[in-house]
């Protein structure tokens, strides 16, 4: 493996154009890209719109835009996430809104909209059963919704803790445990201690523990869950790991420690990364560059954990903002950026 | 009727000459720093009736340029250490330099060490993307903002 891995490249497969603005963030439909089910992401832009993209599997495999949801968002749509079954779509905006579109017989219609943030909502994230969701704001604080029959939404917490606005929210792969990174240059753990929906601050990972120095853009998890990577405006990735995830869903809690820190890769602001299935991690970054980094296997004692596989210089012509590993069997990547693009990367040796 | 004002009093200077420059836009020619400075010297202060320049706000001197990476640097001093007004010179600074420059690029702009009170959370706010795209949605700052670049007030 180690050989083949060196030689591996990432090779642009296609430049998707249409936003009219930066396009902020992107989200692969998890229920795509399987059981000859086409791959299709959705994308979100300064633009104040989301684009619906889908790979036409019949002939070229090139992705067209499906559609363009244009009516509702009044100001830029920051983020954007599909629930696990695939079938509803979050996107939270700079007009402090997040709203649920649901697929109606090929249209995407809006069919709730979440209003409590006073201001810019910045991050929308599903749980992996889809009954929650997660907003965050520059209001600081961070939101946590019930989704109900009929796609009736219920607030039912509101976290105060994070001291800056908060960047971005992500619940863990397989247990109801909240993150959330802020300009506070923190993360911080939420659950769930009783059963009156009584969320706590459970632990905050900042400067004390190893953390980062700057604003904390980005987390991911890896497959398992028992991993996390972050990245920052301090230009370092972070990775962290846990004892045993599973403690959390009895009440306890298996604190999150530093493992190790990625340094001197990126030039400028990273602000996205995401964990492959296959344990390959992707980062993009002010700096206009994709990195891919995969745990060290050869590594000697106290040697680095995590090495650089390859750096892909000149990605976009300008900042990425987002890079996401997409759920199919190919090794897909792809990249949004404020050049205005998305780009569709395959990683081939 | 100047009660209000964060810096009631403030040291105005001359306008420096101008050297005609023809050269600018063009392919071959390398951006330097009086490029830059030509196209903000004239932006006016959020709180008084004269230019960045006029106030010392802004001077050639303050801005560097590396062509070959793509990386301008902009160093501004405002008029007192406790200038509320400075996240929204800041904002002036980087719309100008979006609508005339080539977008790639990449534009860092900081208060001088030791002239504003909260150097560091100035700073940091002035370089956060996301923040400075969201305050530019905000009608009340864009038109501050506008103001400042289009005003014919000087």
């Amino acid at each position: 493996m180690g050989m083949a891995i060196e030689s591996m490249e990432l090779n642009e497969v296609e430049t998707l154009e249409g936003h009219t603005d930066r396009v902020w963030s992107l989200d692969w439909n998890p229920a795509t890209g399987h059981s000859g089910i086409p791959l299709l992401f959705a994308s979100s832009s300064g633009d104040k719109t989301v684009r619906v993209w889908e790979q036409n599997t019949l002939s070229s495999n090139r992705f067209t835009c499906k559609a363009v949801l244009d009516e509702t968002h009044t100001r830029t749509v920051r983020s954007c996430a599909w629930s696990p079954s695939g079938k509803l779509l979050a996107t939270a905006s700079f007009d402090a809104t997040t709203a649920l579109w649901e697929n109606v017989g090929g249209e995407f219609e809006c069919v709730s909209t979440l209003e409590g943030h006073e201001n810019e909502v910045k991050s929308v994230c599903w749980n992996a059963s889809g009954n929650l969701l997660a907003t965050c704001s520059r209001d600081k604080s961070v939101w946590i919704w019930e989704v109900q029959q009929g796609n009736d939404v219920e607030c039912v917490s509101v976290l105060q803790g994070h001291t800056q606005d908060v960047k971005m929210v992500k619940w863990h792969p397989t247990m109801d445990v909240l993150f959330s990174c802020s300009y506070d240059n923190t993360i911080k753990v939420w659950a769930d201690e009783g059963e009156s929906d009584d969320w706590q601050c459970v632990q905050t990972l900042g400067e004390p523990n190893k953390g980062h120095t700057s604003t904390v853009w980005s987390i991911s998890f890896n497959a398992s869950g028992n991993k996390m990577v972050t990245c920052s405006d301090d230009l370092t990735l972070k990775v962290w790991e846990t004892e045993n995830i599973e403690l959390q869903s009895a009440g306890e809690f298996a604190p999150w420690r530093h493992l190790y820190t990625l340094t001197d890769y990126h030039d400028r602001t990273i602000f996205s990364v995401h964990w492959s299935r296959e344990g390959i991690l992707a980062s993009g970054a002010a700096d206009n560059a994709i990195r891919l980094f995969v745990d060290n296997n050869e590594s000697e004692v106290d040697g680095p954990m995590f090495k650089l596989l390859l750096k892909k210089e000149k990605a976009h012509d300008m900042d990425i903002n987002c890079v996401q590993w997409s759920p199919g069997e190919k090794p897909l990547l792809a990249s949004a950026s404020d050049d205005g693009t998305i780009k569709v990367w395959e990683l081939a040796s | 009727m100047t009660l209000g004002l964060i810096n009631a009093n403030p040291v105005v200077h001359a306008k420096k000459e101008r050297i005609a420059r023809t050269d600018y836009p063009h392919a071959d020619h390398a951006v330097d720093p009086l490029d830059i400075y030509d196209f903000v010297r004239d932006i006016r202060d959020p709180e008084h009736p004269y230019s960045l320049e006029q106030l010392s706000v802004l001077s050639e001197e303050s801005i560097t340029v590396d062509d070959k990476l793509g990386l301008i640097l902009i160093t501004f001093t405002p008029t007192v250490q406790h200038c509320s007004m400075a996240t929204v010179i800041g904002l002036c600074l980087r719309v100008k330099l979006k609508h005339y420059f080539p977008p790639h690029y990449k534009v860092d702009i900081k208060v001088s060490p030791g002239s504003h009170a909260d150097e560091e959370s100035v700073n940091k706010q002035l370089n956060d993307k996301e923040r400075v795209a969201a305050a530019l949605e905000n009608p009340n700052l864009r038109q501050l903002v506008d103001e400042c670049l289009y005003s014919n007030e000087l």
